[in-house]
């Protein structure tokens, strides 16, 4: 994970009463809404994201996220707020907004019928790109997601993982400002996933772009710059990956030695620490274990046959802000979302 | 890793923008037509067992009263009809097959107005239907219709502007309708009385009265009507023999002229696009 420069991440900044977009960042979202009948998807949200960034929105199944997406590309109105995209208002300036935009959505919204290169023939003429850079630039964002060999192929004959590529690709076609990824790695086997991750990365040093996904692995979530997690319509908390993990508090320190109990007294005694035996690991919590450990290792005067130290995840964050873990969480949304789809319908 | 990457900012607006995503979704329902051969050889098979066996076989019924004009040569401008009748509306209602595979939504979030795509979508079909009409065109000879190149030229102008009112109303039953399997119920219940009350396979004069009222607010009345006078006026029977199978189309006593009923077509088409579009506008 690169480390953050800390000038470099806004703090909140709201958008002026006459309605102008801050021209600094590259999405404003104030006090952003949407009800479907009784049920509030998204409850009010406000945050920005800074040009150049990878920010995420982290959350359960039908925790808003998709809504929020939808709203920003223009898809769905907010009922109440405001947002901008590339200096654009999502609801005032639609078909400005669409054209600094990629999007690639959970679901495939490619033509199965045509090849990969009809696809994106027909992604260049419906975003308007000047017809002398259409050839080059398919074959960048082909070579890129290496589909380029199979460019006259049928999508039809795509794998998952190869749709998916394909897609970004489109997204990237017109040179979006910002990029929007809803889930981009769902239902993708892990070894697919990772590589989608490959592309995201690569893509982010080699364009101007900036990326706002969401996605409800807790390990994907790491690759953001920024995120941000959601949880039932509302923001519970936004801040770097690493901050996030640092509010959580302790790493998690397991040793195994020839006498356990020995140990554990020992510890209580010189470090003031509580350790536990857990799954025959002797288990304890410190702040900073990567700096604790050296220090463990020169004042114990103990033999200590192994040692890991585990960073807390961000499923130990979640679980901090909102009480319960994902599993939970999307457990209760279920009915939530059936609600949901049946008002999005509608 | 290669650092140069061509930035593309679209510049392009408006209505110039407008029509290239007319045209490349027309493009794209030609391609998709192009490359499916049996919807193409399925669609004919209807026409030409309408025209050949219902034809003949009713003609044995009917020969008196034809005054020696055979039925197949008063069924075929019917048939081309009723043939763009089913490829039309099929056509247009493949946007809901884009619904259910999520290609709409690529459509959907470009930035163009969604009405250029419903236009790009109709135009589309009705170069599709219109196409496959030509087959049908061909057998012309085989049922007592001279190959005149004038009334050719006529006869697919007519086809287009039939066809392109019926993908319109496509389009608005595709708007309303979410899933495949019922836009597929709510089109046979449409097609077939459609057909039944234009004339297009027998004169609606002898009807009573009521449906006669229905069979002049049916738009394919007027696309028969100039079918058949474009292809009656090349005959060589008796005139009055022509006069009793294709009576004059009236308003309360005016006859209207071609011109007129080719203008109650394409009024009707634009105004169901028009529709069309506002509905789709409030899709997600």
């Amino acid at each position: 994970m690169a480390s953050i420069n800390d000038q470099q991440l806004p703090s909140s900044v709201l958008a002026s009463p006459n309605g102008d977009a801050p021209a600094d960042r590259a999405i404003v979202v104030d006090g952003l809404a949407k009800d479907y009948g009784s049920l509030t998807a998204v409850d009010g949200i406000s945050f920005d994201v800074a040009p150049g960034e990878v920010f995420g929105f982290l959350g359960p199944n039908g925790a808003g996220k998709s809504t929020t997406i939808k709203m920003l590309c223009t898809l769905a109105d907010p009922t109440s707020g405001r947002a901008w995209v590339a200096g654009f208002d999502v609801v005032a300036e639609r078909i400005d907004v669409r054209r600094h935009i990629g999007l690639v959505f959970q679901d495939t919204t490619l033509d199965m019928y045509l090849s990969a290169e009809q696809n994106l023939r027909f992604h260049a003429e419906l975003y308007g790109m000047p017809k002398s850079v259409v050839a080059q630039r398919m074959r960048e964002v082909l070579e890129m997601v290496g589909l380029w060999e199979r460019r006259s192929s049928k999508v039809q004959t795509f794998s998952g993982g190869m749709r998916r590529r394909l897609e970004i690709a489109r997204g990237l076609m017109h040179s979006p400002r910002v990029l929007f990824l809803d889930e981009p790695t769902v239902g993708l086997d892990p070894q697919t996933r990772s590589s989608i991750w490959g592309y995201i990365d690569e893509l982010r040093q080699r364009e101007d772009i900036t990326i706002f996904l969401t996605t409800h692995y807790m390990d994907e979530a790491e690759n953001c710059e920024r995120i941000a997690i959601m949880d039932a319509g509302k923001i519970v908390i936004l801040d770097t990956p690493d901050r996030l993990k640092a509010n959580v508090g302790t790493d998690r320190v397991c040793i195994t030695t020839d006498d356990d109990l020995r140990v554990i007294d020992a510890l209580a005694e010189q470090f003031q620490i509580e350790a536990e035996i857990h799954d025959g690991l002797v288990t304890f919590g410190v702040p900073d274990g990567e700096h604790f450990v050296p220090r463990l290792f020169a004042e114990l005067g103990m033999p200590i046959k192994s040692v890991s130290v585990a960073r807390p995840s961000l499923d130990d964050v979640f679980m901090e802000y909102t009480g319960r873990t994902i599993r939970d969480a999307e457990a209760t949304s279920v009915d939530n979302m059936r609600n949901f789809i049946t008002a999005g319908r509608r | 890793m290669t650092a140069s990457v061509s930035a593309v900012r679209v510049v392009e607006n408006g209505l110039r923008q407008d029509w290239r995503g007319v045209k490349i979704v027309w493009q794209r329902e030609l391609i998709r037509f192009g490359q499916d051969r049996l919807r193409a050889v399925a669609a004919l098979v209807q026409p030409v067992l309408f025209l050949y066996v219902l034809g003949t076989g009713l003609s044995s019924l009917t020969n008196d009263s034809t005054g020696g004009v055979d039925l197949k040569t008063f069924m075929f401008p019917g048939v081309l009809a009723t043939s763009v009748l089913f490829t039309a509306t099929f056509s247009a209602a493949s946007i809901v097959w884009d619904r259910e595979f999520g290609f709409l939504r690529e459509m959907l979030v470009a930035p163009i107005r969604r009405g250029s795509i419903l236009v790009g979508k109709a135009l589309g079909g009705a170069t599709v239907a219109t196409a496959q009409s030509l087959i049908i065109l061909a057998l012309a000879g085989t049922v007592g219709v001279p190959y005149d190149p004038m009334m050719m030229l006529i006869l697919v102008g007519e086809l287009f502007l039939l066809s392109f009112a019926l993908c319109a109303v496509g389009l608005v039953i595709a708007a309303r309708v979410q899933q495949i399997q019922s836009m597929m119920g709510v089109m046979q219940m449409l097609i077939l009385p459609l057909s039944f009350l234009s004339g297009a396979l027998y004169p609606v004069r002898n009807l009573p009265t009521w449906l006669e009222v229905v069979t002049l607010l049916n738009p394919v009345t007027y696309a028969v009507h100039a079918i058949r006078s474009a292809v009656f006026d090349r005959l060589d029977a008796p005139a009055q023999a022509l006069a009793q199978l294709n009576p004059p189309l009236e308003w309360f006593g005016w006859e209207v002229p071609i011109v007129a009923q080719l203008a109650v077509v394409v009024a009707l088409g634009l105004a169901l696009l028009w529709f069309a579009i506002v509905q789709f506008e409030h899709t997600e």
